[in-house]
């Protein structure tokens, strides 16, 4: 009942949106970046950007102002620049440098994270048995490319398109179309309109900008792969990919970091910085832990996974080792995926992101090893293995808000949500997600944006989003903040899991999402992509 | 002759093989097999939830001697692969009708 008056309501709110409909022309808000914020004074350039396709104009005098405290003003730079020309020229110089350093940091994290989706092939196909190996890392492998041309088609404009200019990586500010919808004398940034095929978008910032969305987007993409895992038909899932990574995942990227409407409450409804969330605890993680909870509902328990009496039964996972080396491939990119969210090599918060990120994933997964030993009698490698990762999840969002203190306890208590939600997921609910996606994801995206509310200790993040002073939480005195965080969180579940749940439901009668029982017992790999994983071997290949 | 088929444990393979070359026995085929016997296989624990192991992993090994050679091997057998533990294994003896060596036709004993 619940989610049919929500549905009613998202509908009867977007065609109020047609009705008065309204283009922003500037970017609404800034990417989590000091530097952005402090640009946010500079004029907007002219009307109608020019884009910068041979990178030879981005980055000059002008991205000098305000860098530092002691950074010239706009008008001193007019002024003294006539009487010191050659000081005129160098400033020219040194904003370009500031650029290049800007650009070279996002670009290389950017490969970091890309790197992350060989850490989700091997840990979702090292979690997964042998007979559906090849199936598992051709999901993990094809996502890449279906995600990339999904992307580059719609989900950038939609995301990105109204952004404005990302001042860190200076640029023209061509993604300027927001389509926002008025209400209550408020504006709700909904979608951006700029930049499908990244058409008129030829400029070397929003290339930069779109290489680093896509590789965020696409961890999101994979991650329904694992709880969907050794079941679910390769047809239906590649059209899945196209519109998870087209339509779902933009949406809620555009109202957290395109300008859209979560990161507005701050400046509409003064609730702290609005929703923040710097590196996507919830904008990438819990977007594919729920997509991940309401594709492995719709899909079904694997054959075997559940008794005649509804207990469930071990399906262990075929290769640990590569499981295992999987996640710290993971944890590799993740250092790009926090750090790297600076947009900004000269931000040296950049140290404290990666220094908190590493921290909590020690503690995630000190803290399920703990669990499981005290609770279960052995120190459970699997477990472990999601405890690590649900550390880095749930410090995704805080990770430049808090010290190393908040870290530690934001990825000890993720460790132990992870066991708890993994036995809640397979036990109460009868949910069988092979590689704990759900947990993993799903829950702690959720605990990191709002551990964000909580512990963010106000030492960073001034003029975020349009509003001035930095960001605390609920423990340094802005409840505010704690309720935007909770705002974000759960229009994240509702939107998320109400699209996807009914796109897997209609998608089924289209293409089923479920391979045939006898398949299933035989193992996907020949049936779906054709390829044995392991043809050397005499697989033992049982119902679980 | 008499074929001697021993299943002990995997890592129990190196042992027996040295011992069978101190008795002089001239050759051995071991394979890779899996197999329970009065216990049942084991449980383990995978994600908090047991489950039962039932077919155990274990190595045989099949050595063809002359019928007078038997109890020698299979005294030596025992000697390298026993822990007096569960799952030490078991060793059958069964006749054998006839052997040929293929590379030169040799027949019987002499081509063992």
């Amino acid at each position: 009942m619940k989610k049919r008056l929500l549905a009613f309501l998202l509908i009867t709110s977007c065609l109020c949106g047609f009705l008065s409909p309204a283009f922003a022309e500037e970017g609404l808000g800034g990417p989590p970046s000091e530097e952005a914020a402090v640009s946010q004074v500079v004029p907007a350039p002219a009307p109608e950007p020019v884009a910068d396709s041979a990178g030879t104009v981005t980055g000059g005098a002008a991205d000098v102002v305000g860098v530092t405290a002691s950074a010239p003003t706009a008008e001193e730079l007019a002024t003294m620049g006539q009487s010191e020309p050659l000081a005129a020229k160098l400033a020219d110089v040194v904003g370009h440098n500031r650029i290049a350093i800007n650009m070279v940091w996002v670009m290389v994290c950017g490969f970091l994270v890309m790197f992350m989706q060989a850490g989700f092939a091997m840990a979702e196909g090292g979690f997964t048995r042998a007979k559906n190996a090849g199936h598992t890392m051709a999901m993990n492998f094809m996502i890449y490319g279906i995600g990339i041309l999904g992307y580059w088609m719609c989900g950038f404009a939609i995301q990105m398109g109204g952004v404005g200019g990302v001042a860190s990586l200076g640029g023209a500010g061509v993604l300027n179309s927001e389509f926002v919808v008025t209400l209550f004398g408020k504006d709700f940034g909904l979608f951006g309109t700029k930049g499908f095929f990244l058409s008129g978008t030829y400029d070397v910032a929003v290339y930069a900008i779109f290489l680093f969305q896509m590789v965020f987007m696409d961890t999101t993409a994979t991650i329904p792969t694992g709880s969907m895992a050794e079941r679910w038909t390769f047809k239906s899932f590649v059209v899945y990919g196209f519109f998870i990574t087209a339509l779902v995942y933009p949406l809620y990227a555009n109202w957290v970091w395109g300008g859209g409407w979560l990161s507005q409450l701050g400046k509409n409804f003064a609730l702290g910085h609005g929703h923040v969330d710097f590196a996507g605890s919830s904008v990438v993680h819990m977007t594919g832990g729920v997509a991940a909870l309401a594709g492995a509902i719709v899909l079904g328990p694997r054959l075997g996974k559940y008794k005649a009496d509804g207990t469930p039964n071990a399906i262990p996972g075929h290769h640990i080792p590569m499981a295992i080396v999987g996640c710290f491939i993971l944890a590799f990119g993740w250092f790009g995926f926090n750090a790297g969210s600076t947009l900004a090599g000269g931000d040296f918060r950049l140290a404290v992101v990666a220094t908190n990120t590493m921290l909590a994933s020690a503690a995630g997964a000190f803290s399920a090893m703990a669990y499981m030993w005290v609770f279960y009698g052995k120190p459970d490698i699997s477990m472990i293995a999601n405890g690590f990762l649900a550390g880095l999840v749930a410090i995704t969002a805080p990770c430049a808000f808090v010290d190393s203190g908040a870290a530690v306890f934001i990825g000890a208590v993720g460790g132990v949500l992870l066991c708890m939600s993994v036995f809640f997921v397979e036990r109460v609910l009868k949910v069988d997600d092979p590689v704990g996606a759900i947990s993993v994801h799903g829950v702690n995206g959720a605990w990191g944006v709002l551990a964000l509310g909580l512990f963010a200790d106000g030492t960073y993040g001034d003029g975020l989003n349009g509003v001035k002073g930095t960001v605390k939480g609920l423990l340094y005195g802005d409840s505010g903040q704690f309720l935007a965080q909770v705002i974000g969180t759960v229009t994240n579940i509702i939107f998320v899991f109400v699209v996807m749940y009914v796109f897997f439901k209609v998608l089924d009668k289209i293409v089923p999402l479920r391979v045939s029982p006898e398949m299933e017992l035989e193992g996907l790999d020949q049936s779906e992509v054709g390829v044995t994983a392991y043809p050397e071997f005499n697989l033992t290949k049982t119902h679980r | 002759m008499k074929k001697i088929e021993a299943i002990i444990k995997p890592f129990m393979l190196e042992e027996l093989k040295e011992a069978m070359n101190g008795i002089g026995v001239q050759g051995m085929t071991a394979s890779e097999v899996k197999g329970f016997g009065r216990q049942k296989g084991h449980t383990e624990v995978y994600r908090g939830a047991e489950y039962v192991v039932d077919f155990i992993p274990k190595v045989k090994v099949e050595i063809v001697v002359a019928a007078e050679m038997v109890d020698t091997v299979v005294t030596a057998i025992i000697n390298s692969v026993k822990t007096g533990k569960i799952g030490d294994g078991k060793i059958f003896v069964m006749p054998v009708d006839s052997v040929c060596r293929i590379r030169t036709g040799e027949t019987g004993k002499d081509a063992i």
